[in-house]
């Protein structure tokens, strides 16, 4: 079942305003934690176990801590960038509360020490954008940013800064050399941004999600946080469920939830007749479950990646019988191809030939070794290059091939789809 | 030869001081520059805002070339980007931009004889729960069908800027 915490007041009229925030106890987080130390309220973020909701679930209390004390203006920048195939969470968040991912901000900004931030939003996103615009004009028009908030003798100021449409700016290196003015090309680490990342100054970047759920923590408490979801997963989080099921959507749900029932209750199961073959449980660049994997997989970080798949984005994309296998692959390695930004060879090349063997299968000239050289290739792009888009598109090509090799083999045997009337059958590409 | 407008030049000259490095302002103003000049940027653009900004014209090249929202050619009136990631292509994204081509009588990256419409397909805009999907100029048309997006564009075409 669902469970509203970040998303209790979604659905009210005027919660995007200041007026209708402030009416549901909006910015009392704020005037709280204006009155704690710093330190604690990085210590209250590391106790309540909060992790990263924008892929790589990394503590935040605890990224928070790598800051050096050395004197340095640090930044904070918010990861608007949403971009992983399967995620609209950010989206939902920026339109229906903007001032929560503000007044979250805020409370980072001061536990950080931070008079600067950013909201790193992709330029697509122009809707989510003005109407985050508007709620900074009203934060700074209410004395919420800017000098001395609130009379606490804290100064922050807060900007938007807008992308022109690129994946890779969803890297936080990459995102970095964007705010920059630069190709959002990632860049080696270390050093971490934490150490040096906008400008070479220390700088955090944390995701819509977990920047709006630190307000969840300062008002409740690391040990109420905890109550929902996992020991090692704790909290709730949003769900963009999408794909092949009746009622998709952004749904919260405490970590450790079953993916099955967000599929079956929430998403209110597949169409009629329809039969469940595949999830993609975290955003494209997650390894696929089958459909037994996926009837016993929770969403938690922990029980993922124990099925050596990842919670990521929580970009859950549910595919039903009528897909094939070839196709869908297909259109993920286009994808990251097209995307890849060129810098290191395993990516740029290996991206290339992962969708050229694909179309080659795709358009019925491809030969049984093709479909080992896939596996080769992809292998062979984990782990060394500077970013992580080369093993997000290698993950989907190895997981495909190995749990779905019959239809690859068909495919190659028979120069057609082994699903009969796909959605590919009628496409020429 | 391209100029900016009054306003334009302003909004590039308070880009430049609005962030902690010059540099930053490239991106704001390139999107200001297109917005300009009817939805693309071309080399004489470039040159010519590498001088008014006093910022290496390879700087600007760069960032130009790299971001996939600075258009190399000229749009429609209706840039008509329509989503094929795998969301969307599993719900008819793909059939969608055929249809609408085929419809309008012209291919893939190219504007229609009256300057109308020109159709891409895009990678994911982040409304996969609303597959599938168009983004036409900087509005987002999510749940459709070839039949209703049809609908929207002859409507936008005829004046009705929201197309419903």
């Amino acid at each position: 079942m669902e469970v509203k915490h970040l998303t209790e007041h979604y659905d009210k009229d005027g919660y995007a305003t200041i007026k209708g925030y402030q009416k549901l106890g909006g910015y009392e987080n704020l005037k709280k934690a204006l009155k704690m130390k710093p330190l604690d309220i990085i210590n209250e973020v590391k106790a309540s176990g909060l992790r990263g909701r924008g892929g790589a679930g990394f503590p935040t209390g605890v990224k928070w801590g790598f800051l050096p004390n050395n004197g340095e203006p640090r930044y904070l920048l918010c990861n608007a960038d949403e971009g992983e195939p399967g995620t609209y969470k950010d989206r939902l968040m920026m339109e229906r509360a903007p001032h929560q991912l503000i007044e979250g901000m805020i409370i980072s900004a001061f536990a950080i020490g931070s008079p600067k931030s950013y909201i790193y939003i992709r330029g697509e996103y122009f809707y989510p954008k003005s109407i985050v615009e508007k709620a900074l004009r009203e934060a700074y028009d209410n004395g919420l940013l800017g000098k001395n908030i609130l009379g606490s003798g804290f100064n922050h100021d807060m900007d938007i800064y807008s992308g022109a449409g690129a994946y890779i700016c969803g890297e936080e290196t990459g995102m970095i050399s964007s705010l920059e003015g630069k190709k959002g090309q990632p860049k080696l680490k270390p050093p971490f941004p934490a150490i040096q990342g906008y400008l070479g100054k220390p700088t955090i970047v944390n995701n819509v999600e977990t920047l709006a759920a630190v307000t969840l923590v300062i008002r409740d408490g690391a040990a109420a946080f905890r109550k929902q979801g996992t020991e090692k997963s704790p909290g709730t989080k949003l769900f963009s469920l999408s794909g092949n099921v009746v009622k998709p959507g952004n749904y919260e749900v405490p970590l450790g939830y079953k993916l099955i029932d967000l599929i079956n209750i929430e998403g209110g199961g597949l169409k009629p007749g329809r039969k469940l073959k595949a999830v993609i449980p975290g955003g494209s660049s997650a390894k696929i479950l089958n459909k037994e994997e996926s009837e016993k997989a929770t969403l938690d970080y922990e029980c993922l990646a124990q099925m050596d798949t990842m919670l990521g984005s929580g970009a859950v994309i549910v595919i039903d019988d009528t897909n094939c296998m070839v196709d869908l692959l297909g259109v993920l390695m286009h994808f990251y191809h097209h995307e890849s930004c060129g810098q290191c060879t395993p990516c740029r090349e290996g991206t290339g030939w992962l969708e050229k063997l694909v179309n080659g299968i795709k358009s019925g000239q491809g030969k049984l070794q093709d479909i080992d050289l896939i596996e080769t290739v992809a292998r062979n792009m984990c782990g060394r290059t500077i970013c992580a888009l080369s093993d997000a598109a290698a993950f989907p090509a190895m997981s495909f091939v190995l749990k779905f090799r019959d239809e690859f083999e068909f495919f190659v045997r028979e120069g057609r789809s082994k699903i009969k009337g796909t959605s590919y059958a009628k496409m020429h590409h | 030869m391209f100029k900016l407008s009054n306003k334009g030049t302003e909004f590039v000259k308070n880009e430049l001081s609005r962030y902690e490095s010059r540099r930053s302002a490239i991106l704001p103003c390139l999107t200001l520059a297109q917005e300009e000049n009817g939805g693309y940027i071309n080399a004489e653009i470039i040159s010519y805002l590498a001088h008014l900004m006093d910022i290496p014209e390879s700087q600007i090249q760069e960032v130009f070339m790299f971001y996939t929202m600075y258009n190399k050619k000229p749009v429609g009136k209706f840039h008509v980007q329509v989503c094929c990631n795998i969301s969307c292509a599993m719900n008819g994204g793909r059939e969608l931009v055929q249809h609408l081509t085929k419809e309008f009588r012209v291919n893939d990256g190219e504007v229609t004889s009256d300057g109308n419409f020109s159709f891409s397909r895009v990678e994911c805009l982040g409304a996969c729960g609303g597959a599938p999907m168009m983004q036409v100029n900087e509005e987002y048309h999510e749940n459709l069908t070839p039949e209703k997006a049809v609908h929207v564009l002859k409507n936008m075409a005829k004046g009705n800027s929201h197309g419903s």
